[in-house]
């Protein structure tokens, strides 16, 4: 076990060595892996903060039924007791008329506007919370509300929380495959320079094997090299990622505010942080070792 | 300790560099193997050492087949064996010491006491004063002796040398030959193959020939 631990910590070593031997090449491949790395990292800390912005800004899904405008109380009052009798239904909220109005005007932005207008022009109204929020329960429910006596629109409020989902689906695929083909890129990175490794390093190869060195003996500080070439690529990653964050952070903030929605940009978490630390040291690993399998075969 | 029972060696398109070759050599015995240039000599020791393996025939070191070993095996087996090769096979960008520690570094020995064997091994071939320099910067003597001091530096029971006095001049020659006569006094089972074996007197001969052993 000892032996053991002493041949790992020499191969360790001796990668190190390798590594700061040739500064500059060094450097450009974990720089090359790097930049390759962080786009799918960039794109996994985008849809992390898009999960965040959906989490925080997407209510229970809700309906609003908003009654004709020549509609009167006694029709709006019809129509609120059938919804209060209905057991599908877990809130029903009436919003007479004359509240949206009230509301509407201590907008100062919109008072103006309101206040020129003749009539009020806001129908009353129900906001309803069913009991299912499922996509399809909230679909039935809403043509139903439709043919309510004097009921002029219905409106499924969770159409955009909907569609975001549908665009998160689309980013998580596209981070995955972006991560796949990238993921096979640094594998292909770190084949190369092993290759390289192997070719420079032939004598030395030769002659620990006349000396009585094992294919691991042998391979060892290679894979070190590889693992540590990866997991140069994911710091670099990870600092890029790091500085986008904070690059973008005060420039998206504004553009979602304008939206009435918050978002404080966040880097990768702790999790996200390990998983991309872990991948690219086992993909520049996993290159290293193909590489030996087909380079050290034949000697 | 080592036994060519009918040995050949067949190298593509059917050249033959060995053909039925039988001996033995016993424990801690010296040997020298002469013939001319291409008559089989390096390819003798490289099958010992399962460098290369016979085409026909068997090879035993120690009672083990080389020639049927594992491949996995076969660093277990060339760590009982000192090796001095032909082309000496030095790291140039390591330095005399660290060169000697590599067979060390193999096995797994650990540092302190591999430090003092390498020590040890190079006060045995005189180059204790010469520990920090590169291969390059040594006379071609000097790098002889560096390759005999890596070849024993784990105590190997056999000693393999492929002309290690070739290109050296008379004096240094005698001097390289003189350590392996050492070597084979405290125990050490020495087989050299060389075109020079009067520098190895009391050593028994075997004289190859066109792959063939003469009587």
């Amino acid at each position: 076990m000892k032996v053991w631990l002493s041949h790992h910590q020499k191969a360790a070593l001796l990668a190190i060595h390798r590594l700061t031997a040739t500064p500059t090449n060094s450097l450009l491949s974990v720089l090359a892996i790097g930049v390759a790395l962080a786009l799918p990292a960039g794109g996994q800390m985008l849809l992390a903060n898009a999960l965040s912005l959906a989490g925080t800004n997407s209510a229970a899904p809700q309906i609003s039924i908003f009654m004709a405008g020549n509609a009167d109380r006694k029709m709006a009052a019809e129509v609120e007791s059938r919804l209060k009798k209905r057991g599908d239904l877990k809130r029903v909220q009436f919003l007479p008329r004359e509240e949206t109005l009230a509301r509407m005007k201590a907008n100062p932005g919109l008072r103006d506007v309101i206040e020129a207008l003749p009539a009020n022009p806001f129908p009353d109204a129900f906001v309803v919370s069913a009991a299912d929020e499922g996509p399809e329960a909230m679909e039935r429910l809403t043509v139903e509300f439709r043919q309510l006596p004097r009921v002029e629109h219905v409106q499924l409020d969770s159409a955009w929380v909907r569609r975001l989902d549908a665009l998160l689906q689309l980013g998580r695929t596209a981070v995955l495959v972006l991560g796949v083909l990238l993921g096979a890129g640094l594998i292909s990175i770190s084949f190369s320079i092993i290759r390289m490794q192997v070719l420079t390093q032939r004598t030395e190869i030769e002659v620990s094997r006349l000396l009585g060195a094992t294919d691991g003996f042998i391979q060892r500080p290679f894979l070190y090299f590889g693992l540590l070439l990866g997991l140069g690529g994911g710091v670099v990653a990870w600092l890029l990622v790091g500085a986008a964050t904070l690059w973008l952070r005060a420039p998206l903030g504004e553009l979602v505010r304008l939206y009435d929605l918050t978002l404080v940009l966040h880097s990768l978490d702790m999790r996200d942080s390990a998983l991309l630390l872990g991948f690219a040291s086992t993909f520049g690993w996993l290159g290293a070792l193909i590489s030996l399998k087909s380079h050290l075969r034949h000697d | 300790m080592i036994r060519f029972d009918s040995v050949s060696k067949r190298y593509p398109p059917g050249v033959d560099a060995l053909s039925d070759l039988s001996f033995d050599i016993a424990e801690r015995e010296m040997v020298v193997v002469s013939g001319h240039s291409g008559a089989g000599k390096s390819t003798l020791l490289k099958l010992i050492a399962a460098v290369e393996k016979s085409t026909g025939g068997a090879v035993l070191v120690g009672g083990q087949n080389v020639s049927a070993l594992a491949r996995s095996a076969l660093p277990y087996l060339r760590r009982r064996i000192g090796m001095v090769f032909q082309d000496q096979k030095l790291l140039f960008d390591r330095n005399v010491f660290e060169n000697v520690m590599l067979p060390l570094s193999i096995i797994g020995f650990p540092p302190r006491e591999a430090a003092l064997r390498v020590c040890a091994a190079l006060d045995k071939v005189g180059l204790s004063s010469r520990e920090k320099a590169l291969p390059a910067m040594l006379s071609g003597g000097e790098q002889q002796r560096l390759a005999i001091a890596r070849a024993v530096v784990s105590r190997p029971n056999l000693l393999l040398a492929d002309e290690p006095t070739a290109h050296l001049d008379a004096e240094t020659a005698t001097d390289v030959a003189r350590i392996f006569h050492e070597f084979h006094h405290v125990g050490v089972t020495v087989l050299i193959a060389t075109y020079a074996g009067d520098l190895f007197p009391g050593a028994r001969r075997l004289q190859l020939d066109h792959g063939k052993l003469l009587p």
